[in-house]
């Protein structure tokens, strides 16, 4: 009963057909940016723009996150005078956009990549390196993606 | 703390079966595997270098340099002074003390080695770009322009990524950390960008507080002899306070000309958005060429050390005290020649989830 599980388990959910890595822009410094190049290998699976899209969001928040103005020199002299204390109750600008992020990742998945064969991983969770973007095997003649059953509608015709 | 969790749909354990071949074993955290050399402590919450005698040599000097002053200048001076003195030396003191354990059990940047796909990835970039077949891979270096100077990007071959700018690895933690300063053995522990802060302020403090034990140990020395002359005083004082010793005294003028020197020279780093190991390198000194500058100089001093002090305090990226998932790759067969990754438990579990949702 256990190989029935496996099986069911192969059929059903998607295989891993390849990772593709997002790599950091740093030709602004050392803030987080991540290069808009749009790679290759998803030059069928996804628009260019939906892309590009969510990662120039994604540079978008994390340039707020690292921004320094008057908000984070308040926050860091009154860290300082609290001697840091103050962190153990409060979270800091930077998690607060961490988490706002993350949200924003579930949510460009949900909507749009996942739909696509396609999965976001946080860079969180690869150390802030790389935007990984995980290519799972094409079920568009499942009809879970709008263009693929699009086109087999009009070669039906 | 973030816990990012993945909704694991298992599909296993249900069945009695499986349960006899299923070993449970006790979920680690991710401290316990961290590659790099590195002692932690109190499950993970404190992150130190491997050597930390001097640390503890560090501690002990503070403690019973300051308990001595507390003990044999500090009645006399609060009797016929003001007791003052004792609080601001007692609050200098708990200052020092607070920056020194924030510097040393602080992650101080360090960067996460690369995941195994992600190496592979790149060492495909890399040999496309040479073209290379066999032969010994030159040195691996990217080219980057920042605010119009060229910066060569290295590539770690022990972490397996090409260090962002002002990173650097360090050989005694064998961890590549962000805005790498330098390795401090009195702390314990790398100084680097989310711990150069606290270092900088327990160099300071330090430096006031030694200045302030070492001129109120010499007022309380002419206040005494007041009585009975200067030298005899100085004399006298051994005997009945150790720490006024001649040797000691002399001890402790070098050891505070050292420290306010050292804050000195980090307040010049720290106002040209500089760090010790670009300083030492001269990577930014006009010696090099006409036109080399620095390009993360914010151009004036007051931004250079607010952002270098006050800027936003990013958050580990070593996840320390989260679990480790259990991943169990799966061989999916093979189509077409494309190479089939084992996907992991946790990512199969979500893109299920996600289908169904869509």
């Amino acid at each position: 009963q256990a190989e029935f599980h496996n099986l069911q388990e192969l059929r059903h959910s998607p295989s891993l057909v390849t990772k593709v890595f997002i790599q950091r822009d740093y030709s602004e410094g050392t803030v987080c940016r991540f290069q808009t190049k749009f790679p290759s290998e998803l030059d069928n699976r996804i628009e260019r723009t939906l892309l590009e899209e969510t990662v120039k969001t994604l540079n978008s928040y994390y340039a707020e996150a690292e921004k320094i103005g008057g908000q984070s020199y308040l926050e860091g002299c009154l860290a300082c005078a609290t001697a840091y204390i103050i962190f153990l109750c409060m979270e800091t600008r930077y998690e607060k956009v961490l988490r706002k992020i993350s949200s924003y990742i579930q949510e460009q998945n949900e909507k749009i990549y996942a739909p696509r064969g396609l999965l976001l991983t946080d860079p969180i969770e690869r150390g802030m390196r790389v935007l990984e973007i995980s290519v799972f095997e094409d079920r568009g003649s499942g009809g879970s993606s709008p263009s693929s059953t699009m086109s087999s509608g009009s070669s039906a015709r | 703390m973030r816990e990012c969790e993945y909704s694991q749909i298992s599909t296993r354990s249900s069945t009695p079966m499986e349960t006899p071949y299923k070993k449970r074993t006790p979920k680690k955290r991710k401290w316990e595997t961290f590659p790099g050399r590195n002692k932690f402590y109190c499950d993970g919450r404190i992150m130190m270098a491997k050597q930390t005698g001097v640390f503890y040599l560090t501690l002990v000097l503070i403690l019973v340099t300051c308990g001595l002053f507390f003990t044999f200048d500090c009645p006399y001076l609060a009797l016929h002074l003001t007791p003052v003195i004792p609080v601001i030396g007692g609050v200098l003191f708990l200052f020092v003390l607070g920056t020194l354990l924030r510097t040393s059990f602080s992650d101080p940047g360090v960067l996460p080695r690369a995941t195994p796909d992600e190496a592979a990835d790149l060492e495909r970039q890399i040999d496309v770009a040479n073209g290379s077949t066999g032969y010994r891979p030159p040195p691996r270096t990217k080219e980057v322009v920042i605010n119009g100077q060229t910066v060569k990007l290295k590539y770690c071959f022990t972490c397996k990524i090409f260090r962002p700018p002002r990173a650097s690895h360090c050989s005694l933690c064998d961890n590549c950390v962000e805005r790498f300063d330098h390795h401090c053995p009195w702390v314990g522990n790398c100084v680097g960008r989310r711990n150069y802060r606290f270092f900088y302020m327990f160099i300071l403090s330090l430096s006031f507080l030694t200045i302030f034990i070492f001129a109120f140990v010499i007022t309380h020395i002419i206040l005494r002899s007041h009585r009975n002359g200067f030298l005899t005083a100085l004399k006298d004082s051994p005997a009945r306070y150790p720490f006024t010793a001649q040797p000691w005294l002399v001890v402790c003028f070098f050891s505070v000309w050292s420290i306010v020197g050292l804050s000195g020279f980090h307040t010049y780093l720290i106002s040209s958005n500089q760090t010790t190991n670009e300083d030492i390198k001269g990577s930014w000194s006009s010696k090099r060429g006409k036109d080399n500058y620095n390009p993360y100089s914010y151009g004036n001093i007051f931004t250079n050390c607010c952002a270098a002090l006050c800027g936003p305090l990013p958050p580990s990226l070593i996840d320390r005290r989260g679990f480790i998932e259990s991943d169990a790759p799966q061989l999916a067969p093979p189509a077409n020649g494309i190479t089939m990754y084992g996907a992991t438990q946790s990512q199969q579990s979500h893109m299920v989830s996600l289908y169904t949702v869509s």
